[in-house]
């Protein structure tokens, strides 16, 4: 008896989903690994730069596109400018990086607010928004850029919203899938009972459950938006020589693939490595939110 | 279902209409002329071309025209392939680039949910980790570089298979663009698999089923699977109108002669009425394989109600 007193008396600490999937994601390893590996590349690609003797647009007319050398200094080669390719490789990291960061925050927090609230509301106002994303879908995306870029200039920034501005629509339709399945679980009729306002209920029950999908899709945007920004760039809408991006510079290295497999290959890997280390830490985010697995 | 089917159909109306006004007036205001070149033409002939295509009109009479237009199945002439109507290079270009995005698309949801539910069921295990490595260089190495490789691998060096080109539609020929398009859809499907393969997977009614005794493969085929397809479902509607519309690199790498171009060069060379006529074909199908989704919706997941 006095035990039971004395364990109602203890405070029971309440563990947020937060905290609680944080501790789940530090027991995966292989996502911390990855998340590793990434804080060095990110580390790597904003400090680099400094440290290497050349400049990204650089011509060093005494090695022109010559395979990786240590001699030089130019550990990863040059292009058939005269340019190192090492520091344009961690140059383009950053507009990569960022591009993929920022795009994809635009699109994750519009596409959530917007499907959940879609499928949550259901019936009419589910019509009209998915209406307007259909439209959204078929809207031609270039003269959109080719807009944005005479009302606000060349600005990069502003190609990044408008690559996530364009991502969305494929969130908001998986997030509205997953709640139209959703919102009819007893534990939401448990909330509607217990008159928990809409927003509250969207908020606290619909959006952890769809946590899972979601961050499963966000590791595969951000792929999708490097790989738009490079398409961008080949068209001249996006990043300008001599700036660079991973997109760009491995559509530069694809061209010359067989005279300089050098100029593909690394910034390659570098993009390679980095969406695979996105993957596992997604993988181990969906596990460590996923509310049925504790 | 029928009276929500048929309200859907009614609703597709305005939102086609809509979908091309914006599309119009968007296209129109971006600077930049379809007769604009290097060499400037002399005013009198431009003029004359602009009047040709009454381009000289008020922007809301072209509207008009066009809609006009529309409703007779006139796509309008083409500014840039001068010998050509819109209707028939979109009718040229579609059939090719729907068998190529058909069989992609097939061979991608196959392979993907296969993949995703294998490395659900083996979750974290090297199996799963194999698994879903193999499936992201679908989209960790760009088309525009996986495409050149295929060739070089599978026609320079080992000469099993044709470099591009359609020969006649032979299927030898279809091989490597149909492989080049479904590499990354295998990547989207298998992970959003696997994704909500595991968390149905948790379940307390799989355990149910577990629990009774139920072979695994019943477990998975008649219970897990239907539940832990939404998600790719969702994403298969947009995703299918969008490979069948056909893709700039995959058509330009294996000079295959595709609808995709049409997108592209369309926009730069400001054709106006061949990128309207494929915005216009792409939004009815966006229109269609959305509404299809939301169908199959309700069929995988009773709950799911409109």
């Amino acid at each position: 008896m006095a035990a039971l007193d004395a364990a109602q008396g203890m405070p029971v600490e309440g563990r947020s989903l937060w905290v609680d999937a944080w501790r789940r994601l530090l027991r995966n390893r292989a996502a911390v690994v990855a998340a590793f590996v990434l804080a060095t590349m990110t580390v790597a690609v904003i400090i680099g730069p400094w440290l290497i003797p050349f400049d990204y647009d650089f011509t060093d007319w005494g090695h022109i596109a010559i395979p990786p050398d240590l001699a030089s200094g130019h550990l990863f080669g040059t292009d058939s400018l005269g340019r190192d390719l090492l520091v344009r490789t961690l140059h383009g990291g950053r507009i990569s990086l960022l591009v993929g960061l920022v795009a994809t925050l635009v699109s994750l927090v519009i596409g959530i607010a917007y499907g959940a609230i879609a499928g949550y509301a259901g019936g009419r106002v589910d019509h009209v928004m998915m209406r307007i994303v259909d439209i959204l879908y078929a809207m031609p995306f270039m003269f959109f850029v080719i807009l944005l870029m005479v009302l606000f200039g060349r600005n990069i920034v502003l190609i990044f919203v408008a690559i996530g501005a364009i991502n969305w629509l494929d969130m908001a339709r998986i997030v509205r899938g997953q709640t139209l399945s959703l919102k009819h679980k007893e534990f939401i009729e448990a909330a509607e009972a217990l008159g928990t306002s809409t927003f509250a209920i969207i908020r606290r029950h619909i959006v952890p459950n769809l946590l899972g999908v979601v961050v499963v899709y966000v590791t595969l945007t951000i792929p999708q938006v490097i790989l738009v920004e490079s398409f961008l760039s080949f068209l001249g809408l996006g990043v300008q020589e001599p700036m660079t991006s991973w997109g760009a510079l491995v559509n530069d290295g694809a061209q010359e693939m067989e005279s300089s497999p050098w100029l593909l290959i690394f910034p390659a890997v570098f993009l390679a490595a980095t969406l695979f280390c996105f993957n596992f830490i997604g993988d181990g985010l969906r596990d460590a939110l996923d509310p049925k697995d504790r | 279902m029928l009276k929500y089917a048929l309200k859907r159909f009614i609703g597709a109306w305005p939102t086609l209409l809509i979908m091309i006004a914006i599309a119009f007036f968007m296209i129109r205001v971006a600077p930049g002329g379809p007769f604009d070149s290097e060499r400037k033409l002399p005013p009198e002939i431009e003029a004359r071309m602009l009047e040709a295509y009454h381009l000289d009109e008020p922007l809301y009479q072209q509207f008009g025209r066009y809609l006009a237009g529309l409703l007779k199945g006139d796509f309008g002439p083409s500014f840039q392939y001068k010998e050509y109507s819109v209707s028939e290079l979109v009718m040229a270009g579609f059939p090719v680039s729907l068998r190529l995005g058909g069989l992609a698309m097939l061979l991608a949801l196959v392979v993907g949910v296969g993949a995703g539910t294998v490395a659900a069921l083996r979750q974290n295990t090297r199996t799963d980790y194999t698994v879903m490595a193999v499936s992201m260089t679908g989209i960790s190495i760009p088309n525009f570089v996986m495409a050149p490789l295929l060739i070089l691998l599978f026609a320079v060096y080992l000469g099993w298979l044709p470099a591009g080109g359609l020969g006649g539609g032979s299927p030898a020929n279809l091989v490597l663009p149909v492989i080049a398009l479904a590499l990354p859809q295998i990547a989207y499907i298998s992970r959003l698999t696997r994704g909500s393969m595991i968390e149905v997977l948790h379940s307390n009614y799989i355990r149910t089923a577990r629990a009774k005794g139920l072979p695994e493969r019943v477990v998975i085929l008649r219970h897990a699977i239907k539940p832990a397809l939404l998600p790719v479902v969702s994403y298969l509607g947009p995703a299918t109108a969008a490979i069948i519309t056909g893709s700039v690199v995959i058509e330009q790498i294996f000079g295959v002669p595709g609808l995709g171009r049409y997108f592209v060069q369309g926009a730069l060379n400001r054709d106006y009425t061949l990128v309207l006529g494929v915005v216009v074909f792409y939004g009815v199908l966006i229109i269609v394989f959305n509404f299809l989704v939301d169908m199959i919706y309700a069929l995988l997941d009773p709950r799911v109600k409109y």
